[in-house]
């Protein structure tokens, strides 16, 4: 089991309500999450914006802190660990980002961008390892002396995605990676992400509010809807028959590319 | 799909070379003072005092700027004068900076405790007013270089600190520390190679606006003969000085207040030339 | 029936000559819908910029005609040309966020409009701005025009700057790309809001999108663009059933679309890309002599 969630709960302190003296009051955004991420699977996540699942991979990630439950992480209780005692696991699960624009160091290179986490976790031959990652996203080894706003959404978001990779990790997190990219860059960033979970035998988990990205990538799904899990089950199944009744309006609210679609 | 990306050109960096040439020069003018200075700059001769600039008829050969009323040479008072300024500019302005940015960046980036002692100490040192501050230190501690700088150090560090914890937050903020972290990187290594790059260019520019503070700084206070207590030749007592004889000798003015005027400017556009030109995020 | 707004020949250039718009032609039909589909980068957005006199400094029109209402605006004085894009046209912005300004209340930004630029009193104004807040279905219009942007969530701000869009009556409007910062179930309803007001207030509409998905619900006629030259203009029901320029089909092929369980994950493919870029190059040899 790559993760074993249960009873996730997480709480955000709301600033907008504050009080001059004292802490500011608490928002629920994950209430009691339970889950299995077996290893190898490719886990969508589905929600609406303020479904709370872009916090639920920032907390699979260790980024936030849980208030409740816990996160196991290949047999490892990671739920309340310290910064210090994480970080020699943290190669071992990584992220993409959704915005490429500012996931990506303007003022550094292509190249150190993906160089630094391998110098962080001690590894050597960075040159070969840098240029390796490029290779496995698509992406010419020049691009390495490039400025991230010197090249197209697409090819940031390979960036992102090179970086990720060249930990050689065990579960990566796509955080609404294709979100921002039109169609066909879209296309190309899903099936590179294809190949190389195939390729590095990688767990996955992908967040996205789409559900039409989902299906061909993803083996289950999760569909959460302010911060409760309100189905989740095989890919198939789900789209062939939805239960929940915001499952099924997710599905209704595609617009696809048929004009005789008529929209209720 | 075709990248018509950086078809653009960058512009001329003529405010960097015009602001450089100035600054350098008046750098080595004062480094080399001794060298370069035609006249001794304290010698009087009442024979030769009031003498007008080299294209005046009148001028007496070897006093390029002209004379003041002691006879003393305006050109090397000048530049004797730019060693005080520039020494007062860079000393004052760098430890500035380094107080007030080290302060933000940590207050800015680690947040927590460490943002609220620093930004309650800010808070409270802002509510001094600042020129009360300075006069009180000087009383205190005498005229001079060191309380100069001291002065402006103690009143202008808040401002970097508010800044750059500003801009330290909003960059803290961004999906590449989150990335770093990620990564397994510490903080600290996050702040000095993640954060301090992308805050590096408000770090200059209120670095150069500092020294330019420093000049004017320096320049009000010789100006009211607060300033260092020997007979060394300062700007702004040079256009203090100039302003009783303005009719017969406008000269003894309006050098020192061009080349003061120059100065700043050049400082404040250094800043922003260095960041037109060595940025690579375009604009 | 007459375009209400007909471009021709627009060429649109960056300093230095690389071309951004490569003789644009299109007409947009008042009381209908005309999508502007394309990747990014295509220059759907600079059409909309060069109609509405937004265009970056670095970009100057070399040729074209830009009839608005029977007029020619490229030939009219900056200051008449503003004026007159001012009471005609209006913009649905990509960025609900950016768009409005954070430290002014709704009210004062939909009716700012109206009173400065139109000339309308106060009063009128904000009973208009009432009506239309109603109109686009935000419950309790009163409060939400004391709001502040922040205050309200991503799908109520691209309501309002829709209602803001429709408030002097335009018989133009540019939406850029106007959901694309959404979710897909706030989408549906933005997209179904702003067919029915521009159904109901007759106005001609520019729809820029990279989405065929979205084209498909909310056009009439469809203009394909690729590296700013248009590849083909359709009506829309023939476009999805006979896409006739392989890039047209290839983008549609693009297109996700759940209900086909294979999916449909094809980027454009290579030969496709090299055909087109090569009608381009013969485009702009053509062009220079």
């Amino acid at each position: 089991m790559m993760y074993r969630i249960n009873n996730l709960q997480l709480s955000l302190p709301d600033m907008t309500r504050k009080p001059l003296l004292g802490a500011a009051p608490r928002i629920k955004i994950l209430k009691g999450l339970t889950f299995d991420l077996p290893k190898g699977e490719v886990l969508g996540i589905v929600g609406g914006s303020g479904s709370g699942k872009s916090t639920l991979g920032r907390a699979m990630l260790r980024l936030l802190e849980p208030t409740g439950g816990n996160i196991e992480f290949d047999g490892t209780d990671i739920t309340y660990l310290s910064e210090n005692q994480l970080r020699p696991t943290r190669k071992r699960f990584q992220m993409i980002f959704q915005d490429p624009m500012s996931s990506l160091n303007p003022r550094r290179r292509v190249g150190g961008i993906i160089a630094c986490p391998l110098r962080v976790n001690g590894m050597d031959n960075l040159d070969t390892r840098v240029t390796e990652a490029l290779e496995m996203v698509g992406l010419p080894n020049h691009f390495g002396n490039r400025y991230p706003h010197e090249l197209s959404g697409g090819q940031r978001q390979r960036v992102g995605i090179a970086r990720a990779i060249a930990l050689r990790p065990d579960f990566i997190l796509a955080d609404e990676i294709v979100s921002g990219l039109d169609v066909s860059s879209q296309a190309q960033v899903l099936n590179l992400l294809e190949n190389l979970v195939k390729e590095l035998g990688l767990t996955l988990a992908f967040i996205s509010h789409d559900l039409s990205v989902i299906r061909r990538l993803c083996t289950r799904v999760l569909v959460l809807h302010q911060g409760v899990i309100v189905e989740g089950g095989p890919t198939e199944a789900l789209f062939a028959s939805p239960r929940a009744a915001y499952t099924r309006e997710l599905l209704n609210a595609i617009p696809l590319p048929n004009p005789y679609q008529r929209w209720a | 799909m075709r990248d018509e990306r950086g078809a653009l050109k960058r512009p001329l960096g003529l405010r960097l070379w015009l602001s450089g040439s100035w600054l350098t020069l008046l750098f080595f003018a004062a480094l080399f003072a001794p060298l370069i200075a035609p006249k001794d700059p304290l010698m009087q001769d009442l024979f030769l005092g009031r003498m007008p600039p080299f294209w005046v008829s009148g001028a007496e050969p070897g006093f390029w700027l002209g004379t003041d009323s002691l006879g003393r040479d305006v050109l090397s008072r000048i530049v004797y004068g730019a060693r005080l300024t520039l020494i007062v500019a860079f000393v004052a302005g760098v430890l500035t900076c380094i107080i007030g940015a080290t302060l933000g960046l940590i207050a800015g980036y680690y947040r927590g405790w460490a943002d609220r002692l620093i930004s309650r100490f800010v808070d409270i040192w802002m509510a001094f007013p600042p020129i009360l501050f300075a006069i009180l230190l000087i009383a205190v501690l005498g005229p001079g270089l060191f309380s100069i700088i001291l002065a402006i150090i103690i009143i202008d560090w808040t401002r970097f600190a508010r800044v750059i914890r500003a801009e330290a937050m909003s960059q803290g903020a961004m999906d590449y520390v989150a990335s770093a972290q990620v990564a397994g990187r510490t903080k600290l290594d996050t702040m000095l190679s993640e954060i301090l790059p992308n805050v590096l260019p408000t770090i200059i520019a209120l670095l150069t606006l500092e020294m330019g503070i420093g000049v004017i700084v320096e320049a009000i206070l010789s100006f009211v003969n607060l300033s260092i207590s020997t007979d060394s030749p300062t700007w702004g007592g040079m256009i203090s000085e100039g302003r009783t004889s303005i009719h017969q000798a406008w000269w003894v003015l309006v050098f020192p207040l061009i080349t003061l005027f120059l100065t700043v400017l050049s400082f404040s556009q250094l800043g922003e030339g260095l960041k037109d030109r060595f940025d690579p995020v375009l604009r | 029936m007459t375009a209400y707004l007909s471009i021709r020949n627009l060429t649109v250039t960056l300093t230095g000559g690389t071309p951004i718009l490569r003789n644009v032609s299109l007409d947009v039909v008042a009381g209908q819908v005309h999508g502007l589909v394309g990747e990014s980068g295509a220059g759907k957005s600079m059409i909309g910029k060069a109609v509405l006199g937004t265009l970056p400094r670095a970009l100057t029109i070399s040729t074209g005609e830009i009839w608005l209402d029977g007029v020619n605006i490229l030939t009219l004085r900056a200051s008449q040309r503003r004026q007159r894009i001012g009471a005609i046209a209006a913009l649905i912005p990509q960025d609900p966020l950016t768009a409005l300004n954070p430290s002014k209340r709704i009210g004062p930004q939909i009716t700012r409009r109206l009173v400065d630029i139109l000339g309308w009193s106060k009063q009128v104004a904000t009973a208009r701005a009432l009506d239309l807040l109603a109109e686009v279905q935000i419950p309790d219009p009163v409060r939400v025009m004391r709001t502040y942007p922040h205050e309200l969530s991503g799908g109520m701000r691209q309501r309002i700057l829709i209602a803001s869009a429709f408030a002097a009556e335009p018989k133009l409007i540019i939406a850029d790309e106007p959901t694309t910062a959404l979710d897909v179930t706030v989408q549906k309803q933005i997209l179904r809001l702003i067919s029915d007001m521009q159904t109901r207030h007759n106005t001609a509409l520019l729809f820029v999108t990279h989405d065929l998905g979205v084209v498909s619900k909310v056009c009439d006629t469809l203009s394909v663009l690729y590296a700013g030259k248009v590849v083909e203009d359709a009506r829309m029901y023939r476009f999805f059933m006979r896409p006739i320029h392989p890039y047209s089909a290839a983008l549609l092929a693009a297109t996700p679309t759940y209900t086909d369980p294979t999916g449909s994950l094809t980027p454009v493919p290579p030969k496709v890309i090299k055909a087109v870029e090569q009608e381009i190059q013969e485009h702009d040899m053509r062009a220079r002599r």
